[in-house]
């Protein structure tokens, strides 16, 4: 029996090799985040002075319902040909299933966000009054929470009816505290009137406490009959 | 214990009368806000109701996991749909205070988000319920309300800091609510949580009757010879 990062690793690998191959994902993300760039210029004025203020909210809420996209497809390659089946009676570990997958998930989202972020700071003429410096672990932090938990709903709506529907539904309500302190975290960075100090640390907290409960009851979930 | 029902149903009944009663003609009318303050019993007894409802409902769940006992699965159904109901009661009574006292119906005030936000996660957790396949629903919604109760504190500060405007010293520190209408407070409280109580107590034979018909038609099917019928 292998150890927790061997497997880790090698379903990260295998997902990242698949993926490599298809561009099935980033590409579907990419363009998805695309149009909801666009569709918000349209919707407000993009370069008026304001634009500062509400920029931390559509750069998350577009990151948001990207990030979807990608979650949804995390189990589908694993229900075709049963592999989740052969997985469930292996002996293999659940959650390096569970963090290969995260991880996977948290590389797309963040490779996505790398290539948005300067088509946003073109489009609405972004500059960063505050440090800029504390984007990074805002980016960070906030990529991971929105993946660690959205993983986890993923694989409990592929037990569902309707399931690419199921996710959204589950992920967002859970999210709201996660949301907001990147919302506020970045606008307070762009605007450079308060201190991100405070959302920063309640995104690590966030982040420590549901990947310790997801890490708890992946198994129970995974093996649920 | 099938007289036990009606009984305590009877009791109920006579309880939230004298409540109504005491709401809106015992209690003392408040000074400046007036009459509209009485919805003031409705709303406060709800609330408390739902909080302990969804507290019920993640303890049941925790045990459902630990234990796999189906009943624990039953009341952590039965006390999130009634949670929910006692939450929206909250949530419409809220409002209808709120605009002659503030002169607006919402706010995005601490208590007012947390309330909002716990609704829709429970909210979910009955979509969830209602579209998930049979088996394994009770193992999947329990792991969802454990998310949902982690996250409750993690809203509270989120929004905390976010910003704080609702009328917050009238119970507890500072409190400076009339002693008669703490009285019909807690009557009213005690009428609610009798009344969910009763509501529970139905919604979970109801449950436990259709997963009984469940299983002995799931039973038959099994035990019938094809092509018989």
């Amino acid at each position: 029996m292998s150890s927790l990062p061997t497997i880790t690793k090698a379903t990260l690998a295998k997902d990242l090799r698949l993926e490599w191959r298809s561009k099935d994902v980033i590409n579907a993300m990419l363009f998805f985040a695309l149009l909801v760039v666009v569709i918000f210029s349209f919707s407000f004025n993009p370069t008026a002075e304001e634009s500062r203020q509400i920029a931390g909210g559509l750069v998350w809420v577009a990151f948001l319902f990207a990030s979807v996209v990608a979650l949804n497809q995390t189990w589908a390659r694993e229900l075709r040909n049963q592999v989740l089946d052969a997985f469930r009676v292996s002996p293999a570990p659940a959650n390096a299933l569970f963090l290969a997958k995260a991880i996977g998930n948290f590389l797309f989202v963040s490779a996505l966000e790398a290539l948005m972020t300067p088509l946003f700071i073109v489009f609405y003429a972004l500059r960063a009054l505050g440090p800029g410096w504390q984007l990074v672990p805002v980016g960070l932090l906030g990529t991971w929470a929105l993946v660690v938990n959205g993983t986890f709903f993923a694989a409990m709506s592929i037990r569902t009816r309707s399931r690419e529907i199921m996710l959204p539904l589950l992920l967002f309500p859970i999210t709201i505290p996660a949301l907001l302190a990147m919302v506020q975290a970045t606008s307070a960075i762009l605007t450079g009137e308060a201190s991100a100090k405070f959302w920063i640390v309640l995104l690590a907290v966030y982040n420590l406490v549901f990947t310790t409960v997801s890490l708890l009851l992946f198994e129970s979930v995974l093996h649920a009959e | 214990m099938k007289r036990a029902f009606p009984v305590f149903g009877l009791l109920t009944l006579v309880l939230l009368s004298f409540a109504l009663y005491e709401a809106l003609i015992g209690a003392p009318t408040e000074r400046t806000m007036g009459e509209v303050q009485r919805i003031f019993y409705y709303h406060v007894s709800s609330a408390w109701t739902a909080f302990l409802l969804f507290l019920t409902n993640f303890i049941a769940s925790v045990v459902y996991l630990a234990k796999k006992n189906s009943k624990a699965d039953a009341v952590a159904a039965v006390t999130a749909e009634v949670g929910v109901l006692f939450c929206s009661v909250v949530l419409v009574t809220g409002p209808l205070w709120a605009r002659p006292v503030w002169g607006i119906w919402w706010t995005w005030d601490m208590r007012l988000t947390l309330t909002l936000v716990l609704w829709l996660i429970y909210v979910s957790y009955l979509v969830l319920r209602r579209f998930s396949t049979s088996s394994q629903t009770a193992v999947i919604a329990a792991a969802l309300s454990i998310f949902g109760a982690v996250d409750v504190p993690l809203v509270y500060f989120s929004i905390w800091y976010f910003r704080t405007q609702h009328p917050s010293p009238v119970i507890g520190r500072g409190g400076s609510l009339d002693a008669r209408m703490w009285h019909v407070l807690l009557i009213n409280w005690a009428a609610f949580l009798c009344f969910a109580f009763l509501i529970c107590w139905s919604r979970y034979r109801l449950e436990r009757l259709r997963r009984d018909v469940e299983e002995t038609q799931a039973l038959e099917a099994l035990l019938e010879p094809r092509g018989v019928r």
